[in-house]
């Protein structure tokens, strides 16, 4: 296989350990399912980072969830992805078998009709995930206020990749040589927001496809730039990612919501690392329109999640994994989701 | 999460179109794309929104960029042989 030759010919080149990490958790699980890891050379690493939006929704977040779903005459939506992530005592699957008014959505805009359909209900609809999603909750409000639809809120837990991708550099706490940036993200964003990375910390990035033939070029593009000594951000994925992404999409975003700073689970507050409604959307902001407490636990003892988002450990490296800890019964936020690093590792690793 | 699946537009109307995922007919909603599509058009759908059109002719250019690093390593193997 010529593309594995070249790579080992760059490594060879480059001729010191080179840490390359994916921040994306479709990326992760790519690169499990394709055993991509199996045919690097031993100079090179692939680490996994902040990826999955489900695993760093904070406990308090699904806790408050829970509570919206729990108020009188509310009828909480969600995407399925977020129904077993454990909250302090239960996640919203477990509320939901206890009697609490939860529905999955496939798509926000399908909070419309159910909003439509029960018109005595407030619909509040739990809007988790990166800037891919952002905007199409943007684009519902928008229709939910064309069609008068007023019975629709939003409890919004959205989080920024490039925020999370600075902190990962200022802590210093793991070397990171080149990223391997997510795909659909960019698709809205595009590639101006990691301008920061080749700038400021000099280290190439590659946004990247997600099929192992494109995660091999995005590792290919990134050693290159290591060689040439010239970071920038390249684009792999060309067939989905423009430069300026999509114009229209961060428009609806920008009106919107604004940035504000975020509870990651496994890694803390993230100053203006998150995206809540803005002042002009206030009577659809589930938290300024619903009175609701919560008092959240801390995150469960032993587990090593947010040493492992910060790629600083492996999933086996953690006490907890595979052990305490199973995709059947996640105890830390990286088992939860299906692209989570631990959840991946479990997956493919231990076959 | 950010799952985005390539889809072909079967059918357009207004700011709706039918898509074919794999298979499945899908209504995804054509308003934070971009530019216009048409029918036959591939659009990226994420949570029924069409994200973007997809351009062809990307494993061309993967062809292309493969090669030139082949080239690159050839030259820099000359180099090191004098």
């Amino acid at each position: 296989m010529q593309s594995k030759k070249i790579i080992d010919d760059f490594c060879h080149l480059i001729g010191k350990d080179i840490n390359i990490m994916e921040v994306c958790g479709t990326h992760t699980v790519s690169i499990f399912k394709s055993g991509i890891k199996s045919i690097l050379p031993n100079n090179l690493k692939l680490l996994s980072g902040p990826g999955c939006p489900v695993c760093v929704t904070s406990i308090e977040d699904i806790d408050k969830a829970i509570a919206y779903s729990m108020l009188d005459d509310a009828i909480l939506t969600t995407f399925g992805d977020m129904m077993r992530v454990p909250g302090s005592d239960m996640s919203l699957y477990e509320a939901k078998a206890e009697g609490a008014r939860i529905e999955i959505v496939y798509s926000p805009m399908e909070c419309l009709k159910i909003a439509e359909k029960n018109k005595d209900k407030k619909v509040i609809f739990f809007s988790a995930g990166f800037e891919t999603t952002a905007p199409l909750t943007a684009a519902t409000l928008v229709e939910a206020e064309t069609r008068g639809i007023d019975n629709l809120f939003v409890f919004s837990v959205h989080k920024l990749v490039p925020p999370a991708l600075r902190l990962l550099l200022q802590s210093g706490e793991v070397r990171i040589d080149g990223f391997i940036l997510p795909g659909h993200v960019s698709t809205i964003i595009g590639s101006k927001p990691y301008e920061f990375i080749p700038e400021e910390f000099s280290i190439p990035c590659c946004i990247t496809g997600f099929g192992a033939e494109d995660i091999l070029l995005g590792i290919t593009m990134i050693l290159k730039q290591i060689i040439d000594n010239k970071p920038t951000v390249d684009i792999q994925y060309k067939r989905s990612v423009k430069p300026e992404g999509n114009i229209k999409a961060i428009e609806f975003m920008n009106n919107t919501f604004s940035v504000c700073d975020s509870n990651w689970r496994g890694i803390g507050v993230l100053p203006q690392s998150g995206l809540k409604l803005n002042e002009k959307w206030a009577h659809r902001d589930s938290e300024k329109v619903f009175d609701i407490k919560v008092q959240s636990k801390p995150e469960p003892k032993g587990c090593q999640c947010g040493l492992i988002l910060r790629g600083i450990k492996t999933p086996p490296e953690c006490p907890l994994f595979a052990k305490f800890c199973t995709p059947e019964h996640p105890v830390g936020a990286c088992m939860v989701s299906s692209e989570g690093s631990c959840s991946a590792y479990y997956k493919y690793r231990l076959q | 999460m950010c799952l985005a699946i390539p889809s072909k537009i079967i059918s357009i109307d207004n700011l709706m179109a039918t898509v074919d995922v794999m298979g499945a007919r899908r209504d995804v909603s054509l308003i934070l794309l971009p530019e216009e599509a048409d029918v036959g058009d591939y659009v990226l759908v994420h949570a029924g929104f069409a994200l973007q059109k997809i351009d062809e002719e990307t494993a061309q250019e993967s062809l292309k960029l493969w090669r030139e690093y082949a080239e690159f390593l050839e030259k820099e193997a000359m180099y090191e042989d004098t």
